[in-house]
């Protein structure tokens, strides 16, 4: 117990530290890679949460694809950001002061919040306990059952977001050569090499 | 089991694998299949729209209650399917001319229509924001469809961020109401609210919602990005724009807070009424200083959906039937506004200028006439349809107790009636100038003159709206 106290401190210190460097650091390639930090923090809590397939996911999710992305965007778009950050100076005070009376508000507000009584409960009961079913099974028998309607409606806006991409990137450039496999399988030496006479002194 | 529930969703379902098998036959077709696409799409929208009508019996549910089928959700999805078909068959020769027809279109508009009817029949707040986010995504790409055009790629960005922005606001709502009071389904909202009352933590959310929503049917303070989009988006897309999916988004707003929050009216009833009078009046003054026509019926679109919303702000069974009969009679009269806007063009090229209009009259009357009917229905001047759908709605506000809404709504009626009565001034009295010289396809002049037409005989039954719009209210309110 006592170490998954330590460890949750750990993590979270880490996470929240790491969270800040993204937004402060200079160099955006510098903030990339304490993103990648910041998760690699928060898969640790799901572990300790004993959601361990959520934190694999984000794993390879976040750190394998969208921060790698990330990097490639931020690598091959040469924004600069000390320039877009030259006028925050400007903003600091009337910004801070925003902030301040949300923080107020929000305070002052969640203070009062009140959970129905029966919200846990109903929250909880969609879940089995976790010695009872492993995370990935538990996912698996309520997103292919329960919720497949859900499941294959994602699927649907899957399919918009790629027909959206096509249509609205996609250009057949005449001026550009193509690959014809077929074409390329039956050339032969025949069609390929020519025999020319040249005469001495000619030229063709 | 899982046979009842498919055949519950089975409209739904047919479209979804239609929009798929068009795709790879288009994919796979050695030639562009554009205009045998969006033939197909509109065919399958009015058949599946009557059959609808035809077999729709009482009320079911299907997935553990995500997917809602009742009259409520029927009336909106034949009203969305009918005018679905009829703009995809209006903007076929738009779509040949600016070189736009490409079979993504229909079918894109397929897959939009699959989520506007998985909106309308949610029966869960999950279930409801899925079908939102496919309707919108599909509606993102083609109001960006005409990529070489600087102003239609501006407006499916702008569509797009504003988008997605209400998207997030709605799923802090969302999260917020879940949190609070630990359900997802609506009906489960509605007994832990009818049990403990609502928790104030919900009521944020609520407010959240209401908010992002409002964003979907173009409701002011949320407009600013309507006028924009109905403008730099092609035609037909802004005809799909200014019909389908704003009976969507109405029938969705009507769906959660009277399903989810039907116990607890008084605490959203408030904001409504804000939204509507803002609606009503910003659509009313914007609007005079416009000279485009499409951005000038943005406006009257945001205009029209204040009335909307005043039916529902009224929170009676009354109200929303009435609101339903507005939803129904305005995107009638769009469908005929539409079939005349996309044949303004002079010599071959679109225009949107209103004062192309001048002394339209004279070069095609009976065009004129039929818009000039357009225009004072949508005004609401006696004895056209226009005027009863809005005196319904205000009949509904009063009754409600909320005499002032309905008085402030007849004078921004009033106001508005000044641009609507400027087209037919200029129509018939305008200055003289080059006017616009295209043809008009028999198929356009059809809607055109049934869309006219109907707004004239309208007012002896409605066509039996009024009975249909009763039992999907009744059905909503049980």
């Amino acid at each position: 117990m006592v170490i998954a106290t330590l460890a949750f401190y750990l993590f979270s210190a880490v996470a929240v530290v790491a969270a800040l460097m993204v937004v402060l650091s200079r160099n955006p390639v510098h903030a990339v890679l304490w993103l990648i930090l910041t998760f690699f923090s928060a898969a640790g809590l799901f572990v300790i949460l004993g959601a361990e397939f959520v934190a694999m996911l984000l794993v390879i999710v976040y750190v394998g694809a969208v921060a790698v992305l990330f990097l490639f965007v931020v690598m091959m778009l040469d924004v600069d950001f000390t320039e877009l950050k030259s006028g925050m100076s400007k903003y600091v005070r009337i910004g801070s002061l925003i902030g301040l009376v949300i923080l107020v508000e929000l305070v002052i507000a969640t203070s009062a919040w009140v959970v129905a009584d029966s919200a846990p409960d109903m929250r909880a009961a969609i879940t089995p306990a976790l010695d009872e079913m492993q995370n990935t099974v538990a996912i698996g028998s309520i997103l292919y059952t329960q919720y497949v309607y859900l499941f294959q409606a994602a699927g649907l806006v899957l399919l918009v977001a790629m027909i959206g991409a096509i249509v609205l990137t996609m250009r057949h450039r005449k001026d550009v050569k193509r690959q014809d496999i077929v074409e390329q399988i039956y050339r032969d030496a025949d069609k390929a090499v020519e025999m020319i006479d040249v005469k001495p002194g000619q030229g063709l | 089991m899982i046979g009842n529930d498919i055949n519950t969703i089975l409209p739904e379902l047919i479209i979804a694998g239609a929009a798929m098998a068009i795709l790879m036959w288009g994919v796979y077709s050695q030639r562009e299949r554009g205009a045998e696409a969006l033939w197909a799409v509109a065919l399958l929208f009015f058949v599946v729209g009557g059959w609808i009508a035809l077999t729709g019996r009482g009320s079911d549910t299907a997935f553990g209650g995500m997917f809602v089928d009742d009259a409520f959700g029927r009336f909106a999805k034949i009203t969305m399917l009918w005018s679905g078909a009829a703009v995809l068959l209006l903007s076929k020769e738009y779509l040949e001319r600016a070189k736009l027809m490409k079979f993504e279109f229909p079918v894109l508009v397929a897959l939009a229509m699959v989520g506007m009817m998985m909106m309308v029949s949610a029966g869960n707040l999950m279930s409801l924001y899925m079908g939102l986010e496919l309707q919108s995504l599909a509606l993102y790409v083609i109001a960006a469809f005409n990529r070489d055009s600087l102003r239609s790629s501006e407006a499916g960005l702008k569509y797009f961020v504003l988008g997605a922005l209400s998207s997030g606001l709605l799923l802090y709502g969302m999260s917020l109401v879940y949190g609070y009071t630990g359900a997802m389904e609506f009906q489960s909202i509605t007994d832990v609210i009818a049990t403990e009352g609502l928790p104030i933590g919900a009521l944020v959310g609520l407010v959240f919602i209401v908010s992002g929503m409002s964003f979907k049917v173009s409701a002011a303070p949320f407009h600013m990005w309507t006028p924009d989009v109905y403008e730099g988006s092609p035609t037909p897309v802004t005809a799909l724009f200014a019909t389908a999916p704003k009976v969507a988004a109405a029938a969705m707003i009507t769906r959660i807070l009277f399903d989810a929050f039907g116990g607890v009216i008084s605490d959203w009833q408030q904001i409504l009424v804000l939204f509507s009078l803002l609606s009503m009046y910003v659509g009313a003054i914007a609007a005079i200083g416009q000279t485009n026509i499409k951005r000038l019926m943005a406006y009257s679109s945001i205009g029209h959906m204040g009335f909307a919303l005043m039916g529902l702000a009224a929170g009676t069974a009354l109200g929303v039937q009435n609101m339903l009969i507005y939803m129904v009679v305005y995107v009638a009269t769009n469908v005929g506004v539409f079939a005349f806007i996309l044949n303004m063009e002079k010599d071959g090229r679109p225009v949107t200028d209103i004062s192309a209009l001048s002394l339209y009259s004279r070069v095609a009357p009976g065009r004129a006439l039929a818009l000039m009917i357009l225009m004072f229905s949508l005004a609401g001047i006696p004895p056209l349809v226009g005027f009863f759908a809005k005196l319904y709605v205000l009949q509904a506000a009063y009754d409600a107790g909320l005499a002032w809404l309905a008085i402030a709504g007849v004078l921004a009626s009033v106001i508005s009636a000044y641009y609507y009565l400027r087209i037919i001034f200029l129509m018939y009295f305008g200055e003289a100038s080059e006017a616009l010289n295209g043809k008009m396809p028999m198929l356009h002049m059809g809607l055109l003159t049934a869309s006219a037409a109907a707004l004239i005989f309208g007012i002896v039954n409605l066509f039996g709206v009024e009975g249909f719009a009763a039992n999907a209210a009744a059905a909503l309110l049980g």
